[in-house]
């Protein structure tokens, strides 16, 4: 268990060496073909989606991707997602859905991006559906976050019946500045919001919001990535072994059991 | 809008709102509130009989329960879960004192009441949110709450109503205000499925969180005159994206606009609005 200071996490679950959505891609599936756009409006950059295997089993893959160098991050708008991203994922969930594939997400944004264009075209809107079509989707959905879990741009590719994080991601409501700046009106106190926040994976899983942390020990070694695949494949699995209406029930019990205050 | 004139002609005095039988008279000492908008005094008794809203048409905030009195019936709303208070599950530095500071400042518990009333006769569960609780931010409780409410309009076939207000999540409780966006859009999607309506009022503000579930979710979805509703907040998409924002941006009319709201329902005529939408949805009869 580490003992890092939460920021530290934060820093760490930021820092532009880290793997992407797209090297997970590479690292655990095979013969990944991206499909592109919403079919309403626009492709979306910052989310890529696509039909992959997963060993023999054909799968869904989405991911947030950030880039890798200056000009791709331009592009992918850093990894944050306007709503045409979001529709785009729920797009390929239904199609997974149609042809019974399992669902496989990697998270990794700051949050929903915040723009005139984003909120002309329903950002809240968009991440409101996704949270209620993936409640009842009917098919495995595992989500791993692998970076930034920022608040309900994270969220709506995280309802799902697993949940993992990687050690050195975090997840949370608002990033640690803006926790700070709204709070004590000084973001230079980001390490304290951080702190409180109670953000790290470590955090969320003591709070019961995921199933397991992913250790970063061997993150440069090859067996790192398939590791990751052995136990996708055991959750899928597992969750295959369940009558769809019992996995629907559970990942509902899920999240219904988060915060219940009496 | 010719055509919907006839939804601008309450039968009743409890149509037209349900209060005011007898016009409560100024007198010469009365209190007074300065419209934000045409800043002109106005006394607080026309207020009140004027549907909380000034002559310039502007909609003064209401408090939950002036909302609950406005658009139930008389003596029908029953609430519900008055036992779910929110607890403090990070520990978050000076959330508990905050939260004692302002249930005694509103007398409120929580920053969502619910419960069961009667909209022109028709029978429904009704949440209406508190913009005075720490801006009607979504914790553990509220989330609790509306949860809870829409379980039991799933189980007894019930429609719902809800007023949104909010800031968005609360950030003081961390992840576990995150989830109540999953958590509550989980039951309002079994309520759906159940064949069951939903109607939603988004009122000022509404943003954030709870944007970005229940309240976008509606079966139908009004929204109050000039009301900010949006995800992001102005100033931060301001700030990241150094653009002018365009006049009006966020407001109703604005969502109008772009296919996010059904309707602007101003308060004048917003319960007989309300009463024959439930009615065209819950078997009653034209009337």
């Amino acid at each position: 268990m580490s003992e890092m200071d939460a920021y530290e996490i934060v820093k760490k679950a930021r820092s532009s060496g880290r793997y992407t959505g797209i090297d997970f891609i590479k690292g655990i599936f095979n013969h990944f073909f991206e499909l592109h756009g919403d079919r309403r409006y626009a492709d979306d950059s910052a989310i890529i989606g696509g039909v992959a295997y997963l060993e023999a089993m054909p799968v869904t893959v989405i991911a947030i991707e950030k880039g890798h160098n200056a000009r791709e991050r331009m592009q992918r708008l850093f990894g944050a997602p306007n709503p045409e991203g979001y529709r785009k994922a729920l797009r390929l969930m239904k199609q997974a859905e149609k042809f019974q594939r399992p669902v496989i997400c990697f998270v990794d944004t700051s949050g929903a991006y915040c723009g005139i264009g984003a909120e002309e075209r329903g950002q809240g809107q968009a991440i409101a559906e996704n949270l209620c079509e993936m409640m009842t989707l009917k098919t495995p959905v595992v989500s791993v976050l692998i970076g930034e879990g920022g608040s309900g741009g994270a969220l709506a590719l995280s309802v799902a019946d697993k949940v993992y994080m990687l050690e050195n991601s975090v997840y949370s409501v608002i990033s640690p500045e803006g926790c700070a700046s709204i709070l004590w009106k000084d973001s230079t106190k980001a390490p304290d919001a951080a702190r409180c926040l109670k953000l790290t994976a470590q955090d969320a899983l003591s709070l019961g919001i995921i199933e397991d942390i992913i250790s970063e020990e061997n993150m440069e070694q090859p067996d790192f990535f398939s590791g990751i695949k052995e136990m996708l494949l055991e959750d899928i699995y597992e969750l295959n072994q369940i009558p769809t209406e019992y996995m629907l029930e559970n990942r509902y019990q899920r999240f219904r059991a988060i915060g219940r205050t009496e | 809008m010719p055509f919907l004139e006839f939804l601008y002609k309450p039968k009743n005095e409890l149509e037209k709102g349900g209060r005011a039988v007898a016009p409560i008279q100024a007198d010469d000492n009365e209190p007074e509130r300065t419209c934000p908008n045409c800043h002109k005094a106005i006394p607080l008794s026309r207020i009140w009989s004027n549907a909380y809203t000034c002559s310039c048409g502007y909609h003064f905030r209401m408090t939950a329960r002036q909302r609950i009195s406005f658009i139930t019936d008389k003596d029908t709303f029953v609430e519900m879960f008055t036992e779910v208070k929110s607890g403090d599950p990070l520990e978050f530095e000076g959330y508990s004192r905050k939260l004692e500071t302002v249930r005694s400042a509103t007398g409120e518990e929580e920053a969502v009441i619910c419960g069961t009333a009667r909209i022109g006769g028709t029978l429904c569960a009704l949440f209406v949110m508190e913009p005075n609780f720490m801006m009607g931010s979504m914790g553990s409780a509220v989330g609790e709450r509306i949860t809870r409410t829409f379980e039991y309009a799933t189980e007894k076939g019930l429609p719902v109503v809800g007023y949104t207000v909010s800031g968005g999540a609360r950030m003081q409780e961390g992840l576990v205000s995150l989830m109540q966006m999953a958590k509550t859009s989980g039951a309002v999607k079994r309520h759906s499925d159940a064949g069951l309506f939903y109607l939603t009022v988004l009122t000022d503000p509404t943003t954030g969180g709870v944007t970005a579930s229940f309240a976008m979710e509606g079966d139908i979805i009004l929204a109050e005159p000039g009301a900010t509703v949006g995800f992001a907040g102005a100033r931060v998409i301001e700030q990241t994206t150094r653009k002018t924002l365009p006049k009006g941006f966020q407001k109703s009319e604005f969502l109008l606009e772009h296919g996010f709201v059904d309707a602007i329902s101003p308060r004048r005529y917003q319960k007989s609005l309300v009463s024959l939408l439930l009615k065209m949805h819950c078997g009653g009869e034209a009337q």
